[in-house]
């Protein structure tokens, strides 16, 4: 299972990023086997618009089915919603300590955006 | 004859200068009153029209079938806006990102996206007193501005001066805004800030090779950058206003100023002959 981490760099001490679509980069977790993989969000972070849906597609498209960041709007909810995947919000400590965290159940999902659009 | 009145810069005059000229133009002859500032329209409060006719500003977005769509994601490839993404499994669309261009309906093999309206804005026509009164307005939350200022233009007769009152700024809108007129006039104020967006309009100008001349309100206030960066670029400075309390007081009070102060009416009549001398 593929499990995504906003990120603000390309490590897992790095601060889990507050933000979703405009995201610096995703750190992505393969716990079959154990490997990291980084991705640079600059298409999306770039935008000017739809950054929330593009990054969730991407995501998506990478076969991640849950998502670790600080905050997500409607827009990006509903198409990682549509696509299948979990979302875990308000996290604000690093990667590492998010995938801890999410291991031994000590984030809860939202079922909605947790924001509006552009909170940011 | 079409003229519009822009600026660099806000709240330099813009309202002021195309309400006070077109009702002056409009005591002798066929005159329109185009609000294309239609973010934040606000020369109805001066003309204050009688309002006949609403009608509403639509774009068509897709709506997808999903028993028809496929997911081969050519609509998503097309579109430019990120309206649109194809999952494994599904195609969404979000319509608010929509800016209509069509492009989905065309490529789709399986003729599975339709068309929806859906309303951006309005442009609403009526009358006041003797002025042709035209006003966009777009709702709030949208973007399509220049889509909504496209409507208000069709408007324009070609019998009738037409004076266009633009947004501020130098991006679409205001592009749209003076696009096709015959002249522009650009209103600045005498400040480090207004000469600042003076510049950046009439490099706009220039881009799009339209004939066009200064109007400096408050222009008793201030320094003197503005005009000597006109006399220096041999740009026309065709009137000057002085920073009267009577007339920032007509206008808190949504009156005209040559209402308040009839002295003006020549002023702008003046103002409108040698606008005509340009084209």
């Amino acid at each position: 299972m593929k499990i995504a981490f906003s990120a603000s760099e390309q490590s897992v001490d790095a601060p889990v990023d507050a933000r979703f679509g405009r995201a610096h980069y995703f750190m992505i977790y393969d716990s079959g086997s154990g490997e990291w993989q980084q991705v640079e969000n600059s298409p999306n972070l770039n935008a000017v618009q739809g950054a929330g849906i593009q990054t969730a597609e991407m995501l998506a498209g990478k076969g991640v089915e849950a998502v670790i960041t600080g905050h997500c709007g409607p827009k990006a909810f509903r198409v990682l919603k549509a696509a299948g995947i979990k979302v875990y919000t308000g996290f604000t400590g690093s990667v590492s300590a998010a995938l801890a965290a999410y291991q031994s159940n000590e984030l809860s999902e939202i079922s909605g955006p947790d924001v509006e659009g552009h909170w940011q | 004859m079409k003229i519009a009145v822009a600026s660099g810069k806000g709240g330099t005059g813009k309202t002021t200068i195309s309400t006070n000229l077109a009702r002056v133009l409009s005591l002798a002859q066929k005159t329109q009153y185009l609000d294309c500032d239609v973010e934040e329209p606000n020369g109805h409060l001066f003309l204050k029209p009688r309002i006949d006719k609403t009608a509403a500003v639509t774009i068509g977005v897709p709506a997808i079938d999903e028993n028809k769509c496929t997911v081969c994601g050519k609509c998503r490839s097309i579109c430019s806006y990120n309206a649109i993404v194809a999952l494994g499994n599904c195609t969404l669309t979000f319509p608010e990102l929509c800016h209509d261009c069509g492009g989905c309906f065309r490529v789709c093999p399986s003729s599975a996206i339709s068309e929806v309206r859906r309303t951006v804005g309005e442009v609403e026509t009526g009358r006041a007193d003797k002025i042709d009164f035209v006003q966009g307005r777009l709702n709030v939350g949208e973007v399509l501005s220049p889509l909504v200022i496209r409507h208000v233009k069709k408007y324009i007769q070609p019998d009738s001066i037409a004076i266009i009152d633009a947004p501020p700024g130098t991006s679409c809108p205001v592009v749209q805004s003076v696009k096709g007129t015959d002249f522009v006039v650009l209103v600045t104020e005498p400040t480090p800030f207004g000469l600042n967006d003076l510049k950046l309009a009439v490099d706009m100008l220039k881009t799009l090779n339209l004939p066009f001349g200064v109007v400096v309100n408050r222009a008793d206030s201030g320094d003197r950058g503005v005009f000597d960066y006109c006399s220096s670029e041999l740009i026309d400075v065709l009137m000057n206003i002085p920073h009267d309390r009577k007339i920032v007081e007509a206008y808190s009070k949504g009156e005209l100023a040559i209402d308040v102060i009839p002295e003006l009416k020549p002023e702008y009549l003046n103002l409108f002959t040698r606008i005509k001398e340009r084209i």
